[in-house]
């Protein structure tokens, strides 16, 4: 009998209690030290795909973070370049301004002093020719400035002729006691003086003439006659306009205002 | 000259004896076991390994991709059982180069054992994968007609399991033992690795088969991942 059935039974034990050893100590370890080991490579593998996605991820953030940053300095840059252009231009206009103000300044001020010195040697000269035609007269003839002045006015008066004499007479005839004929002198006339140019008025418009004297400073050397609204003046400032008016001309060439 | 280990006896008393298979079986047991635990005891989860544990790992994942091939769904499930087959069959092929060692399957009664074992596993396999109603009623697939064929054809496996193996083994051993008294120089040592190579394909076809047949009894009927027929082996 080549079976022997104690054995056969033996067997079966032993080989039973071997699958029990085996999963013990073979299988279930070294199944356990693979699923271990798949399961680090699994999370190495997770790790290492999210680590690529935000590497992946830091480099778009950081790609559109360049693309950001070249915008913006380009904007910057614009914007700084414009502000430059507007703020030099602004500067510019100024500049501009502030030279034109200086300019008109200076304009105003040279003709202010070409005024001033217009009526300054306007004034000396008036006063110069007044003293050199007194001191003139005085040596020449004897005679005193105011009297030849009287002189002078009456000549004027007789002189008169025309449109100018109706119109003159017209006016004196029309004056009263009320509201005589102003006559104005530089200096105080004497009363011989008074009367001879009373008497010309009166030879000139054939009646009396009220007339009132009066004296005024401002006419430098010279006598002036009014009445309603007409006016026979001889003066030195008459004169003295002519060489104004010729300074004022040079002057003008030598000095733009 | 002993046709079986089994009448190498150490020790009987009345019914219960020692006899060399049972003393072979359990060194095997004890290298088996001493040795997995040895290389087990410090595995390295990383990926510096021992070349032992890369050795137990060969093995150990080739076996699971074995099963997986024959059509078991979870091919884990019967690491145990159908590995364990596979070890200890090939186990005992190896252990024929060690001079006096005789191999535990050169027995009729280890192989009728191991036989015995899938004639159990079997049915437990697959009323545990598919359900006892389902797993009686494919004994009368396709018809009733079929169910005293199907009867035979779970005994005459089962026994043919046993006796290939047996007669695989017990031949190959005695072939050397005889060539050993004709021709003892060259000869027996070309004997012996063609007894090696032979040991491990009986390892390999008996494991197979067992796997075969429970993938046949847990697998359903309309299953497109049916387990194939066994067919014959040498």
């Amino acid at each position: 009998m080549l079976i022997d059935w104690f054995t056969v039974g033996a067997q079966v034990l032993n080989f039973i209690i071997l699958v029990w050893l085996m999963k013990r100590f073979l299988y279930w370890p070294v199944l356990d030290a693979i699923a271990t080991r798949e399961l680090k490579i699994a999370a190495a593998l997770a790790d290492a795909a999210t680590t690529k996605a935000e590497a992946h991820r830091q480099q778009d953030a950081f790609r559109q973070k360049n693309l950001a940053f070249d915008e913006q300095r380009t904007a910057l840059l614009r914007e700084a370049r414009d502000s430059a252009k507007a703020e030099g231009e602004r500067l510019r206009l100024e500049a501009r301004e502030a030279a034109d103000r200086a300019s008109a300044r200076r304009a105003n001020t040279l003709l202010a002093d070409v005024q001033h010195l217009h009526a300054e040697i306007a004034r000396h000269t008036q006063q110069q020719v007044f003293d050199i035609s007194r001191r003139v007269l005085g040596d020449l003839a004897g005679v005193g400035l105011e009297q030849r002045m009287c002189e002078v006015f009456i000549q004027r008066l007789q002189d008169i002729e025309g449109a100018a004499l109706a119109t003159l007479g017209a006016a004196l005839r029309a004056v009263c006691a009320a509201e005589p004929a102003g006559l104005r002198s530089a200096f105080a006339l004497a009363a011989p003086q008074q009367a001879a140019i009373r008497a010309a008025l009166d030879a000139l418009v054939g009646q009396p003439v009220p007339l009132k004297f009066d004296t005024t400073p401002g006419l430098v050397g010279g006598i002036e006659l009014s009445a309603q609204g007409q006016k026979l003046a001889w003066s030195i400032p008459d004169y003295l306009g002519a060489l104004s008016s010729d300074l004022e001309a040079r002057l003008a060439v030598k000095v733009p205002a | 000259m002993r046709l079986t280990p089994d009448e190498w006896i150490f020790w009987q008393h009345g019914f219960v004896k020692l006899n060399a298979t049972i003393a072979f079986t359990w060194a095997l047991m004890a290298v088996l076991t001493i040795g997995a635990a040895l290389v087990t005891r410090r595995l390295a989860t990383g990926h510096e390994r021992s070349r032992w544990q890369n050795l137990l790992e060969i093995v150990v994942t080739g076996i699971v991709a074995q099963i997986g091939d024959v059509g078991l769904k979870e091919p884990r499930r019967y690491l145990g059982f159908l590995g364990t087959l596979f070890l200890f069959v090939a186990a005992s092929a190896l252990a024929t180069v060690l001079p006096g060692f005789e191999p535990p399957t050169a027995s009729l009664s280890t192989t009728a054992a191991l036989a015995l074992c899938v004639l159990v596993a079997v049915p437990l396999f697959g009323i545990s994968g598919k359900g006892l109603t389902a797993y009686l009623k494919s004994y009368v697939e396709p018809t009733p007609i079929m169910l005293p064929f199907n009867l035979i054809s779970e005994v005459s496996r089962t026994l043919a399991l046993a006796v290939r193996l047996f007669g695989n083994m017990m031949s190959g051993a005695m072939i050397i033992a005889i060539l050993l008294s004709i021709a003892p120089f060259v000869f027996p040592i070309a004997m012996t690795m063609l007894g090696l190579l032979t040991g491990m394909v009986q390892a390999y076809i008996f494991t197979i088969l067992a796997a075969v047949y429970i993938a046949a009894a847990a697998s359903n009927p309309g299953s497109s991942r049916s387990g194939p027929r066994p067919k014959a082996a040498a």
